[in-house]
């Protein structure tokens, strides 16, 4: 009896107080609802949104709801975090090995952009980049072209645009390149397995990938041609690229400044987890006749990854979460979209922040999941 | 055959490839050298595209020529281990070489030799290097913001003295060493707390806080009187029950009337900023996460099922949710749900916010070293006949501490790397400030200096703190 009321006692208390604190604040906005006359509900979101959107990857304008303002805020948020995690991630492996790297120079310079980049507030290296350093980039009829085809400016990076015809088919051959090397791969595993012999699978793949993509631009009718942004003039002194896809200078911005920063607690990662793989099982590897790429492959790279993925998802993470940055340079993301123009417009601070927040949430929660996923695969085995 | 075999260096012709490849070597690195201090290029006679990688093609051959694996020339076999292992090595040296030795000359004379450092107006600044002068005019703002000129010294006095009683740690004999702990948990946060609210605040707000202060003596005068079976939830509920109590019941009109009688002028948290606000939050901010961190580490340890499920609740939300928003709910969210006449300084909002958010991070980092802790330290408590409060306190959190000291920093970087976005509620430190004076018109094109200037300053703190937990992990390794 006594146990029991041990450990019902102080649980009470909590929830009650969790409870007191909740009540409190949702009786106190009643209140302050009534008497501002705010309705809550989130019926707003089918109305008509009249604000414009500067860059949208969906056909957007003042005329759609704010369900579509929305949308175009979250996609704009993915679209950024996508690149910025790929790019992350490259300079982030290259930088982690060069740090273990023999070469002093290599080493200390790796050393030296990871101590530089990681200490200054990523907010200022936002700033930084757009403020001061691609405002130091040629106006448009000043651009000098990069490969003949990019035009970076003042006004934003502009590339080709790629003009597709059957681009449906195209997919289905990439597709069926995908699938049939999955099934290459497990038949080359089944007979090595069998009768030990190696099947050439990576030699395969890049060739099937290559190849039915082809076949496709060759039999499947598919066309690919490329629309290269023109100069054209506004005014006397106004001059803007015509056609093409232009990236404004916020996404490069942002882009550059998340990706340089969150690169560099990647290679720390990457740093930690090559080291952390002991250096007898690179010796008992090439002991038992591996050859130093194999020992790589298949000894060191997949005990290296469990210790990578786990503190690198987190990265990602952090990354995806530092994105809504953008609302300090005003690329329209989620948190600039709507958190702050549409809050403007409806004054329905309850639902929109707590919409905002619920999203951030459900993409940490479903990388987190899917990386969650992707450990439990790799983990080692344990019988 | 052999023709390859004399372009193979090695150690019978030593001296040959030794000399040949060291002289191709600085023949490189002269062209670059000259090029880049003294802007003649001494291969323009070449076609562009060859004239640019000509160096590299010089270098990388000497730097092969001088590849000789056991040599016997100590300096030699020590260039060769640590920059000339491979080729592909020697090309990534070569290119770093390159590189540091094109950049140095425009870093210098737009740091340096060209910035213009005297006079007090844009008009100074017609070189093509930095314009410092725009940081000197400025200075006073980006350190203080808003803060008047003439009440600066109140800043400057509070931060030297809680540096000065910050570090009697270090000077503390054997005899107070046990005390120091107490002293930094409870002593010195008020004492902080004292000289933000009297000194750099000033007026009324001292005497709302003279409340607290008699509150706190009262209770601890009780309280000797309180049974210890009680005295947790005495000194939990009971300050602060008496503080309200003082401050809406008893004492209120009298107060408020002394309140006119201050001394310092009072500065309102709106005109607080620059570098001065970034230390004020992230200290707060550290003191007010750390204990909340705690108490959600222990509790997401807990055996009882809803104290868990909360602690992960709240743990995981402040987790998956940006600052930046948390920061919007703060300033458009939060007041809707306080009663209507209860306003709260946007500063105190801002601070609550963001430690709040913080206090999860550490949490998570308490609770690895909660985890990291062999389980047969708690049994050894337990079977002592501890309580849970006693085996935490005396047994269990200085050894969890100890050990995620390296967690801790990094938690408390990131703090004071996210303290420039309170420009969303409308305060401006450091970044902010240089925000608002890149937009004077009087001083309109000096974005790059102030991003730099700021860039320089947070990169010393972030760094120094860094290196100062590397330091106290290295010293708390030994001890375990």
């Amino acid at each position: 009896m006594n146990f029991k009321l041990k450990s019902i006692v102080p649980q009470l208390i909590t929830v009650l107080a969790v409870i007191l604190v909740f009540g409190f604040f949702t009786y106190n906005a009643q209140i302050n609802m009534e008497n501002r006359g705010i309705d809550f509900g989130y019926g707003f979101l089918s109305q008509e949104s009249s604000f414009d959107v500067q860059f949208s990857l969906i056909e957007y304008d003042g005329s759609h709801s704010y369900f579509r303002a929305y949308l175009v805020g979250l996609l704009n948020t993915i679209l950024v975090s996508v690149i910025g995690i790929i790019i992350a991630t490259i300079i982030g492996v290259i930088v982690g090995i060069a740090r273990l790297s023999p070469n002093y120079l290599i080493n200390k310079f790796a050393s030296f952009y990871v101590e530089f980049f990681r200490n200054i507030p990523l907010l200022l290296q936002i700033f930084f980049w757009y403020f001061a350093a691609l405002r130091a980039l040629p106006l448009p009829q000043d651009a000098e072209a990069i490969f003949g085809v990019f035009f970076l400016t003042i006004k934003g990076l502009y590339i080709p645009a790629f003009i597709w015809e059957n681009l449906n088919i195209f997919f289905y051959s990439i597709i069926a390149a995908v699938v049939s090397i999955i099934i290459i791969k497990t038949y080359a595993k089944k007979v090595q397995e069998t009768q030990g012999k190696q099947i050439p699978v990576f030699l395969i793949g890049v060739g099937l990938i290559f190849i039915l993509p082809l076949l496709s631009f060759l039999i499947g009718g598919v066309n690919l041609s490329f629309e290269i942004p023109k100069l054209k003039q506004l005014a006397t002194t106004s001059f803007i690229y015509d056609g093409g896809v232009s990236l404004p200078p916020e996404l490069i911005a942002l882009t550059l400044s998340l990706s340089l920063y969150t690169a560099t607690f990647i290679a720390e990662c990457v740093r930690a987890g090559i080291q952390g793989v002991s250096k007898g099982q690179k010796e008992a590897a090439a002991s038992i006749g591996l050859t130093p790429n194999q020992v790589l492959k298949l000894v060191i790279m997949p005990q290296a990854l469990r210790i990578i993925i786990p503190p690198t998802t987190n990265q990602y993470l952090n990354l995806t979460k530092n994105s809504s940055l953008a609302a300090a340079i005003a690329y329209p993301d989620l948190v600039l979209v709507f958190a702050g123009t549409a809050l403007m417009q409806t004054g329905k601070a309850i639902e929109i922040v707590s919409i905002t927040m619920l999203t951030y949430l459900s993409l940490s929660v479903s990388i987190s999941i899917l990386m969650n996923w992707y450990n439990r695969k790799i983990a080692i085995k344990e019988k | 055959m052999s023709k390859i075999n004399f372009l193979k260096p090695n150690k019978s012709n030593l001296n040959t490839f030794l000399y040949l490849g060291s002289f191709l070597f600085f023949i490189s690195l002269l062209d670059v050298f000259i090029n880049s201090f003294f802007s003649t290029n001494l291969t323009g006679f070449l076609p562009g595209s060859l004239s640019f990688i000509l160096p590299l093609i010089l270098g990388f051959i000497g730097l092969f020529f001088i590849r000789i694996e056991l040599s016997g020339i100590k300096q030699l076999d020590l260039i060769n281990k640590h920059i000339n292992t491979s080729n592909f090595n020697a090309i990534l040296s070569l290119l770093i070489i390159f590189t540091v030795i094109k950049s140095i000359p425009p870093i210098l004379s737009w740091f340096f030799i060209d910035a213009s450092f005297a006079g007090d107006s844009k008009d100074v600044c017609t070189g093509s290097g930095a314009c410092w002068t725009y940081i000197k005019v400025w200075i006073r703002r980006f350190m203080y913001g808003m803060y008047p000129n003439g009440e600066q010294w109140r800043i400057n006095l509070s931060f030297i003295a809680l540096t000065l009683l910050g570090s009697v740690g270090y000077f503390a004999t054997d005899r107070f060493k046990k005390y120091l702990t107490l002293y930094y948990v409870v002593i010195y946060p008020l004492i902080a707390f004292l000289f933000i609210f009297f000194f750099i605040s000033g007026g009324p707000v001292f005497f709302d806080l003279s409340y607290g202060i008699i509150a706190a003596i009262l209770s601890i005068i009780v309280g000797f009187f309180i049974p210890n079976k009680f005295k947790f939830y005495y000194f939990l509920f009971v300050p602060l029950a008496l503080y309200i109590l003082l401050k809406y019941f008893i004492f209120y009109e009298e107060l408020i009337e002394l309140g006119k009688l201050d001394g310092l002028n009072w500065v309102e948290t709106g005109a607080w900023g620059g570098l001065s606000l970034t230390f004020i939050i992230s200290f707060f901010c550290l003191i007010f996460c750390f204990p909340i961190g705690m108490a959600f580490a222990l509790g997401r340890r807990s055996e009882f099922p809803l104290i868990r499920y909360i602690s992960i609740g709240f743990i995981e939300f402040w987790r998956g949710v940006p600052l930046i928003t948390v920061l919007f709910m703060s300033a458009v969210m939060f007041p809707m749900f306080l009663p209507e006449d209860f306003f709260i300084d946007k500063l105190v909002r801002a601070i609550i916010a963001i430690a709040l958010f913080e206090a999860a991070y550490v949490a998570e980092v308490i609770r690895g070293g909660l985890q990291a802790l062999p389980r047969g330290q708690y049994e050894a408590a337990k079977s002592l006949g501890m309580g849970y409060w006693k085996m935490h306190i005396f047994v269990i959190l200085p050894q969890a501490l100890k050990l995620v000291i390296p967690g801790i920093a990094n938690t408390f970087l990131a703090l004071v790397k996210d303290t420039p976005l309170i420009f969303v509620v409308g305060l401006l430190e450091l970044v902010g400030m240089l925000n608002l004076a890149k937009t004077n018109p009087k001083w309109l094109g000096f974005a790059m200096e102030g991003y730099v200037f700021a860039a320089i300053i947070f990169w010393i703190i972030c760094y120094a703190m860094s290196k100062y937990s590397y330091n106290l992990e290295q010293k708390y390794k030994t001890d375990r």
